[in-house]
């Protein structure tokens, strides 16, 4: 059906606007098969419109959609039912209850019924209690875990969550994650956005950051993080220390503990060396050392000029 | 039976699944889609037919009852057809649904075909259980039996279009309703359903043929009685031309996602 060896889904150029106002502005960019991919970015950035062209709910302005290698308008019949989408909004249809909605939702990928798939999925999310039920006497946590359930009824080779766990408890978020590591491992590739950038930190193999319609970083987690977040030192002094010495002003110190303990912030790509040995030269005695890598909050926050407090977690 | 994109896949089956779903959706509420039509035509019978009816007496030939049995026949499917796809289209939009069906295989061609037959059915089914019922009150001549039903279907299949663009759109409920009373039901009460156009006086009469109604309702009649205000044949000229019209308008519209896909 398709090579192995291409990417699940390639952007390429993607813009959009509405009204004039453009939300996508030319982003270009490859997700690898197998592969857990995050986009991320503030709120408004243009995530769920990207996705939304991808899934062909959004019209595409310019710049063209493969999804294994097959071009998402010309060929949409094969790329809609190779993709799995969980949109942002809670989708309600109160006409047929949870297990007469996935019996019918696969017919329209034009995939029949597979009954022994059907229930791992119920299982797995959960779902076997409230098979009678319709949409409207489900929970929040229910409706999303249905949501993926549907979404994943035609076993699609990718499958694209847009906030997946947006208003969702933590256990059932970490049972939605794990699930997701597991249908990963037996070869679906995940495409991703969420608010919450610890998790998109521990579950991402690569990290793309949108902001104002534009692509800002894209690369390995751990390297985005590790290039772009700074290493923190926490020094406790043999002496406290009433002034913080102009030589280190460069490390952003702070001084907690009354002077018994000092915060560094090393500059990116900087080893502590150089540091340690000003500190020698400036007679400072240090009895105890600690040190931390910042996390992909610190770089998303940097690299979207958001201050702590907006809209992540 | 596979087909070219790949194992496992029948390019049919989102069409058939799309039908079901929609079949299913006025049956598993037919006590809301499929009871009040049949008992408002009940009522219509009982007036006219039982009561009213007796005093009345419009075409030479027939009962009151027996002329005014196929306009309330053909009411019930053109009002049913509309109430299918307006109302199941427009609700999937106005609450999000839709979007479950955008991102599906499901064709533009297969969409509209999908919900034309199941609000097709839904009009067949009223207009069969209004003409049942009406047995009670008068029988039919039955002139042309196949062409009465070709008439039918034609009414149900134009109103289904027009309920799709009318869902497509609509605003909010309030104007999609404003489609139902402040259009439909005049040009139904003003196409001939309860007279016939000849009885009218000048302007009237001559305005009553610009009613696309009337020529739905004059060729069903037609088709029954034998007798009609126009002949069938440009009776069925029009209303096909207008239900191909309203098709095309309707298969454009879907086809280009609009107000649909954003």
């Amino acid at each position: 059906m398709y090579s192995r060896g291409m990417n699940a889904l390639e952007l390429s150029h993607l813009q959009k606007s509405f009204a004039g106002v453009p939300a996508v502005r030319g982003i270009s960019l490859s997700i690898r098969q197998g592969e857990i991919f995050g986009l991320l970015g503030p709120n408004g950035a243009g995530k769920s419109t990207v996705i939304n062209m991808i899934v062909g709910v959004t019209r595409i302005d310019s710049g063209s959609i493969r999804a294994f290698g097959y071009d998402n308008q010309r060929d949409y019949r094969m790329t809609r039912r190779m993709l799995g989408v969980v949109h942002q909004e809670v989708v309600i249809d109160n006409f047929f209850t949870v297990d007469q909605a996935l019996k019918l939702h696969a017919g329209y990928y034009g995939v029949k019924d597979d009954p022994v798939w059907r229930q791992l999925l119920i299982d797995r999310l959960g779902l076997r209690p409230h098979l009678e039920k319709v949409m409207l006497k489900l929970s929040g946590g229910l409706k999303r875990r249905f949501m993926i359930a549907k979404a994943m009824i035609h076993k699609p080779q990718l499958l694209i969550l847009d906030e997946p766990t947006a208003g969702v408890d933590v256990e059932l978020r970490h049972g939605l994650w794990d699930f997701i590591r597991e249908i990963n491992r037996q070869g679906t590739t995940i495409l991703l956005t969420t608010h919450y950038l610890e998790e998109a930190e521990q579950m991402c193999d690569r990290i793309a950051i949108m902001n104002h319609g534009e692509l800002i970083a894209l690369e390995e987690t751990h390297e985005l993080v590790r290039r772009l977040s700074n290493r923190r030192l926490r020094l406790w002094l043999e002496s406290p220390l009433e002034e913080i010495p102009t030589a280190l002003t460069g490390y952003r110190p702070k001084l907690k503990a009354d002077g018994r303990e000092l915060l560094l912030c090393l500059p990116t790509g900087e080893g502590a060396g150089i540091l340690l040995q000003q500190l020698c030269e400036l007679g400072l005695k240090v009895r105890d050392i600690e040190t931390d890598q910042g996390g992909l909050e610190e770089v998303f926050l940097q690299l979207t000029g958001m201050k702590g407090d907006e809209d992540v977690h | 039976m596979s087909t070219d994109q790949g194992p496992g896949y029948y390019s049919w089956l989102p069409f058939v699944t799309l039908l079901r779903k929609e079949i299913l959706r006025f049956w598993r509420v037919a006590s809301q889609t499929l009871l009040p039509p049949i008992i408002t035509a009940l009522l219509y019978l009982f007036v006219f037919g039982a009561t009213l009816g007796e005093r009345l007496s419009v075409l030479e030939g027939f009962s009151y009852a027996q002329f005014v049995i196929p306009g309330l026949i053909l009411m019930g499917v053109i009002n049913n057809s509309f109430a299918n796809t307006s109302s199941s289209l427009f609700m999937s939009r106005y609450l999000g649904g839709i979007v479950d069906l955008l991102v599906t295989p499901v064709s533009p061609s297969q969409f509209i075909m999908a919900y034309t037959l199941a609000a097709m059915l839904r009009g067949v089914l009223i207009g069969s259980a209004v003409w049942m019922l009406s047995t009670l009150f008068a029988g039919l001549p039955w002139q042309s039996p196949w062409l009465a039903i070709l008439m039918a279907l034609l009414a149900s299949f134009l109103f289904a279009q027009f309920g799709l663009i009318a869902a497509i759109f609509a605003h909010n409920f309030d104007t999609l309703s404003m489609y139902s009373n402040f259009l439909i039901l005049p040009l139904i009460y003003l196409g001939g359903v309860f007279y016939p156009i000849s009885i009218l006086p000048e302007p009237w009469k001559k305005l009553s043929f610009l009613n696309p109604l009337f020529y739905l309702i004059d060729g069903f009649r037609h088709a029954i009685l034998g007798v009609g205000d126009t002949s069938f044949l440009l009776a069925f000229g029009v209303s096909g031309t207008i239900a191909l019209g309203l098709f095309c308008w309707a298969a454009w519209l879907i086809g280009k996602g609009h107000r649909l896909r954003t």
